[in-house]
């Protein structure tokens, strides 16, 4: 199997950033890039759930929302005994983790069209999903965590209401949900004459964001130096197990196979969007450039170069 | 043309406190705000910008110079410690006191 050429466009972007490049995205084209790839993902979702029984989203749904809030629950324990780091930063990395990446998802989509298989559509509705419950988990414990530390006296940062704003209204669900109800209320017919800009550019657009996200990812291997290898650990050994958690309730849920491999990097995937700005507000003690060092310099490249193809594999083994 | 005496106060700092920060300012006293995106470093490491959680502002605000110092306080003991934040005060001259 040939490489995918958007993963060699994050490969692309790394180099440039490592051999120390002038090259440089402007801002406002990194913000076009991402606001397109949301819309895209959500028309896509949206425009297959408008002509598919929704019987079977339900399940799915819940599954995704607690599978999302309990993966900080069980991170967090090994970040703190584990890794041995402080509450702010143990449970900052826990609610990344819980929470997914849009692009993560996308680079899947694309491997599992590469090989043939289409995952089920209201899976982009995931995506949505599952980007808030694990960042509000990841606060909560940082709280509880700090207040135990600190003694109660450690005051709260900001309040739950411009937390839950913050996650809730963001950019990510907005454009995300906003695709999906927009897609599913036209229906594929009437979407028809903005496929060529959502559907036709939508590989070449993701190629664009991921020479970005592979600058940006470069320049953040010098964090993990700071890291130590107890955590670069973590960020290597993580994803596989929480892709096998992700897949096993895939297949318990009965979906396909390119079904089970989406939420399996689902599961493994670490947010770098809606968590970071979220935690940065609700829990400015933890250290961003471990939870982001960690989830786009180690695990982001991780699931693209490795965990996707076997995710992949293992799904086709589980369930053929 | 007669002119006032009035306070710059400048904070460099992360994006993500923008909405916080002029709250903040504003419940200080005060009257308006200008915000420019920014990128730079500091003893702290560099901030480039490049994507959501790593973008930088400039927040300018003129105004009396009570009010800035009320702001400074607040800002060097409720964002500083954990926030990257870069703090200074300017003399400026305005033309129309009532609007600061």
């Amino acid at each position: 199997m040939t490489l995918d050429p958007v993963i060699l466009f994050f490969a692309l972007g790394v180099f440039a950033r490592l051999a120390r490049s002038e090259l440089r995205l402007p801002d406002a084209l990194y913000e076009t890039l991402s606001i397109y790839l949301l819309i895209a993902i959500g028309l896509k979702g949206g425009a297959q759930i408008a002509v598919q029984p929704l019987a079977q989203l339900w399940p799915v749904a819940l599954a995704a929302v607690a599978l999302s809030a309990a993966v900080p629950l069980v991170l967090y324990p090994v970040l703190r005994a584990g890794v041995r780091l402080g509450a702010a930063d143990a449970a900052s990395i826990a609610a990344h983790y819980g929470s997914v990446s849009v692009v993560t998802f996308a680079v899947a989509q694309s491997a599992l069209s590469r090989a043939g298989i289409e995952p089920e559509a209201f899976l982009a509705m995931l995506v949505a999903l599952m980007e808030a419950p694990g960042i509000v988990v990841g606060v909560l414990l940082a709280r509880r965590g700090m207040a135990r530390e600190a003694g109660p006296g450690a005051a709260a940062a900001s309040s739950w209401g411009t937390l839950l704003h913050e996650v809730l209204f963001g950019k990510a669900v907005v454009l995300l949900l906003g695709g999906i109800a927009i897609g599913w209320i036209a229906g594929p017919r009437a979407l028809e004459p903005i496929d060529p800009v959502f559907v036709g550019l939508f590989k070449g657009v993701l190629a664009l964001f991921l020479l970005e996200l592979g600058l940006v990812a470069g320049g953040r291997l010098q964090d993990l130096r700071r890291a130590g290898p107890r955590l670069l650990a973590f960020g290597l050994i993580a994803p596989p197990l929480l892709a096998l958690v992700g897949g096993a309730i895939g297949l318990a849920l009965g979906l396909s196979v390119a079904g089970v491999a989406t939420l399996a990097t689902l599961a493994a995937s670490a947010s770098y969007i809606a968590a970071p700005t979220a935690m940065r507000i609700a829990v400015p003690q933890a250290n961003p450039s471990l939870s982001i060092g960690l989830a786009l310099g180690v695990t982001f490249p991780f699931n693209v170069l490795i965990g996707i193809p076997l995710y992949i594999e293992l799904a086709r083994r589980a369930a053929g | 043309m007669q002119t006032h005496e009035r306070k710059l106060l400048t904070i460099i700092t992360e994006a993500a406190i923008e909405r916080a920060l002029i709250a903040d300012a504003r419940a200080f006293g005060a009257h308006g705000y200008t915000v420019l995106d920014v990128r730079g470093g500091g003893p702290g490491g560099e901030r480039e910008g490049a994507w959501e959680a790593d973008r930088s502002i400039e927040l300018q605000v003129v105004c009396a110079a009570d009010v800035a110092e009320r702001i400074a306080e607040h800002v060097l003991a409720r964002y500083a410690p954990n926030y990257a934040v870069s703090l200074y005060l300017s003399d400026v001259r305005v033309f129309r006191a009532q609007k600061y």
